[in-house]
């Protein structure tokens, strides 16, 4: 079968790729992108180590055919940093020691990210049940909370400087 | 050896030399690696719990377009049975030789019948579809009570146990004392039975790798592992490559916990490279992990433990069954070993037995063993105490081991700290709490366990180099699972006396660094931050004598202080202060570059106690039980990186509350795994768990330069029993199997009964 051609948009970069039908958006990313900071854990949109954002959406990209990227703007953890600075997620969950083999960590920022996006001010309860998507099996999650609900009080803090 | 004091960067919260790459997605783990011209490894795995290969036809596979390779076990080195063990570590090879591929016999359905390699891992997946097997089906059994009937289906027909064909493997004991004098001196006698479920260690990256295998038989191995090293060994021993061609490289480890410390995968990936002259890759899928892979034994314990009025234990018997799977060697010796070493019995005997049946090879799961066995006595433990209407603290401290104590294991303990967990657990602000009433329907209740880890010293190699522009870098051997990394940093900057960005810490492949045992026995920190000290040392010691060669003083005269070379007084000269930059750049003139490297078989490694204190809140309509609060109290040496010291700690502690709740094999009438994925697979997720407190006791080792303990196992040995009589303390019922899921407490509750004894 013929490949199918896709142009999208990657972490804010026009992209094109040729994929197989039957390809993951995943399988795409590692394969023929090769954007390898998300982890494939169980391709079954189990585990979130593969979480991308598709149009400011949070999905598993193992659950997403690769051919259905056509015109979307997705992110992915390779976007997360601007350049040489790291987004306040990603300096916090270091701070923290928010992680330990680091194999859920991509997917857990990413998760992170798109939460604080949409919930500036989550709750504990909030930040977890948001986050029950994404397996660790390494800390407990008790560093990677306490990361994400200090990150978000200094986000909120930075913006109601800014504004003052 | 002494203790350093006046830490600048030992005991700091210091950023690790890896995370900027974790971070952002640029760490590379082992399914991340391409090499050019890679093709594709897939495996060939049996559909039956038993059965006898008669033959294996592979003409259709190899026929197949785009097809490169394929193997089976005769590709593979045979290590006959009759001729004897060939260890490496704690694994026969004869067993890992027909682990890795069936050779006469399938034991598990997902065991390795082949393997092919393809251009496309569709076309190899296609391929194995391909090959013809002609099995004849046996009968199997896969619970211990079925594994050890006297007409079980014998998985190892050379095995004898009492004179008879048996699926018992082995049989370890510790005694001490005699049992049946102390039980008579008992007022309170208490003895019951536990099982527990096979459980996955459940790291969330699958097994991979990537290797190549050169016309002249040079060897690159690139694979996500417990120890490329043990890597390299295997790897050499089943392929017949010698070691010296084979280069193991370590990649970024995406999870462990004892469950990489063998090979699945290298050994046909590199005998598919060899075969079809291609780099081959191979990556296991999940289900793959879960049917083939780890996880740790089932088991059936029975305890008996009695005191004295006065609380005052005199005897314990503890009788621990292990399921090892296909092949000998289930973590009895954790079992029987750990369980009953918290407290001093003058009258103790603790049996394990190894039991074969056809599921996967059991592989090491955090402290193999000793959280089985745990469960059991730290269960009757707690009813021991409410039989004496003590306190479940003060009985333990009653009886606790100290120094001078001689374990029924063998050692007579040196100053150890497990009191100290006792009394910090006592002392804490969880155990002083009210439990408060849970809201419509929820009850709540309060359990505490201890446990024991024997913590593991072993081969470990350094090398401390000193850059051009001054400044560090260490080489170690062990894979960095969860930080350790950070902690050689602190270390090495602090005796250096430099910022710990300075110190860059990278993990060596085999054939750059000297042998390093496995990341695996709670060994990493021990062992590394000796050989990293000492080769510091001497690094200190090559840059005290350059400062004297420059200043032409004598090398005593110098000491070595932030970072510098100082003369020791005024009387040893006037000189100003000669930097690691300074004498980095004088290098070349003064005897070339500066660096030491140190090797050892690292011994002292002190075992281990923890002591935990958990509150549960019971749905008693939907049987749900939800741990609510936990605190985790831990003797951790020297906390030399406290936040990864704290990680270990919750996430042992979350891996227990898994398996006390909801984590378990189920198999299918045909003896399949029923639930080999993480939605049935039930993990707990982070909604399921609360804020993990840890309250790190320390109590150096005398024996380590930093006084540094393993800690990365005792934090699991506990778990299950704090939740199980926590679950007791709030319903009234103690469950003596795991898990204690939502069907098992709603049916308890049903039933009403006071004991869910199963």
């Amino acid at each position: 079968m013929a490949k199918i051609h896709v142009t999208t948009t990657i972490n804010g970069e026009p992209m094109e790729y040729l994929c197989e039908p039957s390809d993951t958006m995943l399988d795409a990313l590692r394969g023929s992108l090769g954007l390898t900071g998300s982890k494939e854990g169980c391709s079954s949109g189990d585990c979130g180590a593969c979480s991308i954002t598709v149009d400011d959406r949070l999905i598993c990209s193992c659950l997403m055919l690769a051919a259905e990227a056509e015109g979307a703007e997705i992110r992915t953890i390779e976007g997360m940093a601007h350049g040489e600075r790291l987004h306040p997620l990603q300096q916090k969950f270091l701070e923290h020691a928010a992680l330990q083999c680091g194999i859920c960590t991509s997917g857990m920022l990413v998760a992170s990210d798109a939460l604080l996006r949409k919930n500036p001010n989550p709750s504990e309860e909030e930040v977890r049940f948001w986050l029950a998507g994404n397996l660790c099996r390494c800390t407990g999650y008790d560093k990677i909370v306490r990361a994400v609900m200090e990150t978000a009080a200094e986000m909120r803090d930075g913006i109601k400087e800014a504004a003052q | 050896m002494n203790l350093v004091t006046n830490n600048k960067w030992i005991g700091q919260r210091t950023i690790r030399p890896d995370g900027m790459d974790k971070v952002t997605g640029r760490a590379q783990f082992a399914a991340d690696m391409t090499m050019p011209g890679q093709i594709w490894g897939k495996i060939l795995r049996s559909p039956h719990p038993h059965a006898r290969i008669k033959s294996i036809n592979t003409a259709k596979a190899e026929a197949l377009p785009g097809v490169k390779a394929v193997v089976t076990s005769k590709d593979i080195v045979d290590f006959p049975i009759e001729k004897g063990a060939v260890m490496l570590g704690i694994q026969d090879m004869r067993w890992m030789c027909r682990n890795v591929m069936a050779r006469d016999k399938a034991l598990f359905p997902g065991h390795p019948l082949a393997a092919v390699a393809a251009t496309t891992e569709a076309i190899a997946a296609e391929a194995c579809k391909l090959i013809e097997v002609d099995y004849e089906v046996l009968p199997w059994s896969i619970e211990i009570e079925d594994a050890i009937k006297p007409d079980a289906p014998i998985l190892h027909e050379f095995n004898k146990f009492d004179g008879k064909p048996s699926n018992i493997m082995g049989r370890l004991e510790h005694k001490k004392g005699d049992i049946a004098e102390g039980f008579k001196q008992a007022d309170v006698v208490i003895e019951r039975t536990f099982t527990t479920r096979p459980v996955h260690q459940g790291y969330i990256e699958p097994h991979a790798c990537v290797i190549s295998v050169a016309p002249d038989g040079k060897t690159t191995i690139w694979s996500s592992s417990q120890g490329q090293f043990m890597v390299r060994a295997m790897t050499a021993y089943l392929t017949g490559i010698p070691q010296s061609d084979i280069r193991a490289i370590p990649a970024e480890i995406g999870g462990g916990f004892g469950g990489k410390t063998i090979v699945y995968l290298e050994p046909l990936a590199t005998l598919l490279a060899k075969k079809s002259g291609k780099p081959v890759k191979m990556v296991m899928t999940r289900e793959e992990v879960m049917r083939a892979t780890g996880p740790t034994s089932g088991s059936r314990s029975t305890v008996k433990i009695g005191a004295r009025k006065d609380g005052t234990i005199t005897a314990a018997h503890g009788i621990f069954y292990l399921q090892a799977g296909a092949f000998p060697g289930s973590p009895i010796r954790g079992a029987a070993g750990c369980s009953f070493t918290p407290y001093d019995i003058p009258n103790l005997l603790s049996e394990g037995f190894d039991v074969c049946s056809n599921r996967s090879k059991v592989a090491a799961y955090r402290a193999p063993g000793a959280p089985i066995g745990a469960y059991a006595v730290e269960c009757v433990m707690d009813e021991v105490a409410e039989a004496l209407k003590m306190d479940p603290l003060d009985f333990r401290l009653k009886n606790a081991a100290k120094e001078g104590t001689k374990a029924a294991h063998g050692p007579t303990f040196p100053r150890i700290g497990y009191i100290e967990t006792v009394e910090a657990a006592k002392a804490s602000p969880h155990y002083a709490a009210p439990l408060g009433t849970g809201q419509g329907g929820t009850l709540r209740g309060r359990g505490v366990a201890s446990g024991f880890w024997f913590n593991a010293g072993g081969e470990s190699s350094a090398q401390v180099n000193v850059t051009e522009d001054g400044n560090v870098v260490v080489t170690t051997g062990h894979p960095d699972i969860g930080g350790s990394r950070a902690g050689i940093a602190n270390i090495c900057a602090e005796l250096l006396g430099i910022d710990y960005r300075r110190v860059s810490v990278i993990i060596g492949d085999t054939q750059t660094v000297g042998f390093s045992n496995l990341t695996g026995g709670s060994r990493v920190l021990f062992a590394s931050a000796m050989v990293v000290t000492q080769s510091t040392e001497k690094v200190i010691q090559t840059l005290r004598e350059r400062a004297a060669k420059i200043w032409k003083i004598d090398p005593e005269a110098v000491k070595w202080e932030q970072g510098a070379a100082h003369p020791v007084s005024p009387n040893a000269g006037q000189f100003e202060p000669l930097t690691l930059q300074e004498l980095a750049d004088k290098a070349p003139a003064m005897g070339g570059p500066i660096g030491a490297g140190v090797q050892l078989n690292t011994q002292g490694a002190d075992g281990g106690f923890g002591t935990h204190i958990c509150d549960v809140e019971v749905d008693t309509e939907l049987g749900i039980a939800r741990v609510i609060r936990y605190t985790a109290v831990q003797d951790v040496g020297r906390a030399i990186h406290p936040g990864y010291v704290e990680g270990q700690l919750q996430g042992g502690v979350a891996q227990g509350i898994g398996w006390a709740l909801n984590e378990e094999y189920i198999y299918t009438k045909e003896g399949k795994v029923d639930n080999p994925g993480f939605l049935d697979y039930r993990m707990p997720v982070c909604s399921d768990l609360p804020m993990i407190d840890c309250i790190m006791v320390e109590v150096p080792n005398p024996k380590h330069p930093q006084g540094v303990k393993g800690v990365g196992e005792v934090p699991l040995v506990p778990v299950m029993a704090a939740v199980a009589s926590a679950i007791y303390n709030a319903l009234g019922i103690r469950f003596y199997s795991l898990p204690m899921s939502p069907p098992k407490i709603s049916a308890a509750l049903d039933a009403g009964m006071k004991q869910a004894a199963e």
